[in-house]
């Protein structure tokens, strides 16, 4: 599955209002509309794109086929951002720790704060 | 007070936003200088960085080098700076070594000021779809150079 087809997916306000309705429970495309003041037949357009990106699936019942959610996709997309967080957030966090000490070494130099755009040498 | 976001945006894009406790130009040195840079840049796990050159003007060429806590893994990119306005803005490209064809993300950086504190917003934008798919699955550092192997592939489809 790839990732892009997933982020493309979640993209759109209306996709990400089925899945929030799906996470309720099954539900028929014209369960899905109801709520939409949409065309069955946008629906539709939408919920192949979320099944095409593995989001939902629908059932067997040849008269209702039911969509469902399809939480795997999800999450791994979910897993893939959260990895970058983390390694972004552990940089970020050194950097926190940094800039206390560049605003320490300002400070001494500076007593008196001043907003002004800083020149010469930092060591 | 520490809250980042990173999410996809668009086709092609990655966004991450963070607010440092600091003035402006301070965050924005600890982005462009290298001895500050080399101090935060680092990989997770123990990965270092122990080349860091940059040469801070439009043109002017980067150096960032990792490696892993055993020496046996490591991994590289070169930049090159497109636009710095100091404090507020720094547009560089990058390119990881190793691509068996290179792949350049552009990287625009701003950084705004209010009451003391730095929101930086970095907008990394990829050549396609398929590579920003590919750059959040192989992950920025462990096998980087490895998993690049396979990005001929990926690069080969239409």
């Amino acid at each position: 599955m790839s990732l892009d087809s997933t982020f493309a997916a979640l993209a759109d306000p209306t996709r990400r209002a089925i899945l929030a309705r799906l996470s309720l429970g099954e539900a028929s495309v014209n369960e899905l509309a109801e709520p939409f003041s949409m065309s069955q037949p946008a629906i539709s357009k939408h919920i192949k794109v979320l099944e095409h990106a593995g989001l939902i699936s629908r059932g067997r019942d040849a008269q209702r086929r039911p969509c469902r959610l399809e939480p795997k996709a999800l999450d791994e997309a979910n897993q893939w951002l959260e990895h970058h967080r983390a390694i972004f957030e552990a940089r970020f966090q050194r950097l926190d720790g940094l800039l206390e000490e560049m605003k320490a070494e300002r400070a001494k130099r500076k007593p008196a704060p001043t907003k002004s755009t800083s020149k010469g040498a930092r060591k | 007070m520490t809250d980042m976001t990173l999410k996809p945006q668009g086709d092609r894009e990655i966004v991450v936003v963070r607010a440092f406790n600091a003035p402006c130009d301070l965050v924005f040195d600890a982005f462009s200088k290298p001895e500050l840079v080399k101090r935060w840049m680092l990989g997770s796990d123990g990965w270092s960085m122990p080349v860091c050159t940059i040469d801070f003007r439009v043109g002017g060429k980067g150096r960032y080098e990792w490696k892993s806590p055993d020496g046996q893994h490591g991994m590289a990119l070169s930049s090159e700076f497109v636009e710095i306005d100091r404090p507020a803005r720094i547009v560089h490209t990058e390119v990881f070594d190793g691509t068996p064809q290179p792949v350049e993300s552009i990287i625009t950086s701003t950084f705004v000021e209010t009451a003391g504190r730095t929101t930086m917003t970095m907008v990394i934008r990829y050549p396609s779809p398929q590579v920003r798919d590919f750059m959040l699955k192989s992950g920025m550092e462990h096998g980087m150079g490895l998993s690049f192997q396979r990005l001929a592939g990926i690069l080969a489809k239409p």
